[in-house]
């Protein structure tokens, strides 16, 4: 059977991992060769980064720490952030992507999905979605969630598979933050629309929050989180243990 | 020195990293003299079987790896790589593979049950159905990233693990000195690293 994937995910800024990062055990916390290795080594399923610097310098330090940390980090690497143009995409790949992740340039461009997946293949696109509710519908958001594109977020998602997403990563803005659990209401319909998978994202809290998500969407494909993991409130070798204890297989690894 | 045969597809950086992290010296080369030097093959691929077959027998390189297969040398195909390996795949039409191991690939599509999501993406468990040395240093039901939408069947002579995906899926095959791995043992962890350096130390 195939497991549950428990994600971490890393802001990048000029080449550094940002986002207030709290480990006692590293020598240098906003390395992300060395946050890489040590998700790597507790049982990280995948990693995903997002660059979010704005400058080109940054851009370039980007595409260096990438292959860095591609040259060090054995388990799939996923890139988002500023992802616009087919250029992009090469861009990151040859570093050491294994997977793209675009969302406001999808909403920009909407051939790029699908150009990207004739290039590149399916399994490489991944769709990240940025949703809220406004006025009793579920909307898509842009720019980092500041904009209301005014776009219903379920037909979008639809529409992205159908061009060419591999995976879609559903980011809840009115769960994100709070710490509350996952949006079980919105991943719920987008499970139910795509047959792709669908990794969870916005509102962890605690380990039993990732055990709701697996027991309410048995369809659910990945749980995705930041600063829980970042902080060590969570750790991930643990939350894989209580995962299995819960009946939810997730992939155990050795040493730990 | 292994040889990653470069035919012009996929991205080779992480398996040459992989590589280089096991203390093995590799080349991503399409030059034959290199890939009848070197010790080992790899093959490897990512993207539609015909696009990529069609791109290796342009090379020339098939025959190489052929006269270098049949003079001992060892080779492993990964991921599509490994389906290039078969008699023949039925992805998008029909092509004739390598030959070198007998089956076919096909749709994972209407093999599977319908609620089951295609590509099969992710961690899922080896289960052995034969012995082979590529597993001499990892342990039935340890765990490998898989991403593909065709899988290889009729190959039960040559089946040495399978993944449970609403049936068994071929996930590694041999046919004496020739390997193939459905999964990505460069994306797998320590344990994809183990299965390399064992495919690095056979005969």
């Amino acid at each position: 059977m195939i497991t549950k994937r428990i994600i971490p995910c890393l802001d990048v800024k000029d080449g550094r991992v940002v986002k207030g990062v709290n480990f006692k055990d590293l020598n240098d916390v906003s390395s992300p060769v060395e946050l890489g290795k040590y998700y790597s080594s507790c049982g990280a399923d995948e990693l995903v980064f997002y660059d979010i610097t704005a400058s080109s310098d940054g851009r370039k330090l980007f595409a260096d720490i990438l292959k860095e940390v591609a040259a060090n980090i054995f388990i799939p690497l996923t890139v988002g952030g500023g992802i616009n143009t087919l250029d992009d995409f090469d861009r990151v790949l040859k570093c050491g992507a294994d997977k793209v992740s675009v969302n406001s340039g999808a909403i920009k461009n909407p051939d790029l999905i699908g150009e990207a997946a004739k290039k590149y293949g399916n399994q490489c696109v991944v769709l990240s979605v940025d949703v809220k509710r406004v006025d009793g519908q579920f909307r898509v958001f842009a720019k980092g969630g500041r904009e209301d594109t005014g776009m219903e977020a379920l037909s979008w998602i639809e529409k992205c598979v159908n061009a060419g997403a591999g995976e879609v990563v559903v980011n809840s803005i009115d769960t994100d933050g709070v710490k509350k659990g996952f949006d079980i209401e919105l991943l719920k319909l987008v499970c139910e629309r795509v047959n792709v998978p669908v990794i969870a994202s916005g509102g962890a809290g605690g380990a039993e929050d990732f055990v709701e998500l697996f027991k309410e969407i048995p369809d659910i494909d990945a749980g995705l989180a930041a600063s829980i993991f970042h902080f060590g409130e969570v750790k991930i070798s643990d939350l894989k243990k209580i995962l299995n204890e819960n009946n939810i297989n997730a992939r155990m690894i050795q040493n730990v | 020195m292994v040889a990653i045969i470069d035919y012009g597809v996929g991205n080779l950086f992480s398996l040459v990293s992989s590589l280089r992290a096991i203390g093995v010296e590799a080349e991503i080369t399409s030059d034959v003299d290199t890939i009848k030097k070197a010790d080992k093959l790899i093959l490897p691929g990512v993207g539609a079987f015909g696009d990529a077959i069609k791109k290796l027998k342009d090379s020339g390189l098939d025959i190489v790896i052929k006269q270098e297969v049949k003079n001992g040398k060892s080779l492993m195909g990964i991921c599509l790589g490994m389906q290039m390996l078969f008699d023949k795949s039925f992805e998008y039409g029909e092509y004739e593979g390598l030959g070198l191991i007998s089956g076919e690939v096909v749709e994972l599509k209407g093999d599977i049950p319908e609620n089951l999501k295609i590509p099969h993406i992710g961690w899922n468990a080896l289960k052995f159905e034969n012995e082979s040395p590529i597993f001499k240093y990892i342990n039935e039901g340890d765990f490998v990233y898989f991403v593909h939408s065709y899988h290889a069947v009729n190959c039960d002579d040559n089946l040495i693990a399978t993944a449970e995906y609403g049936r068994n899926v071929t996930a590694a095959v041999q046919s004496g000195n020739v390997y193939g791995c459905q999964f990505h043992p460069e994306k797998s962890g320590d344990i994809g690293l183990k299965i390399l350096k064992a495919f690095c130390e056979t005969e």
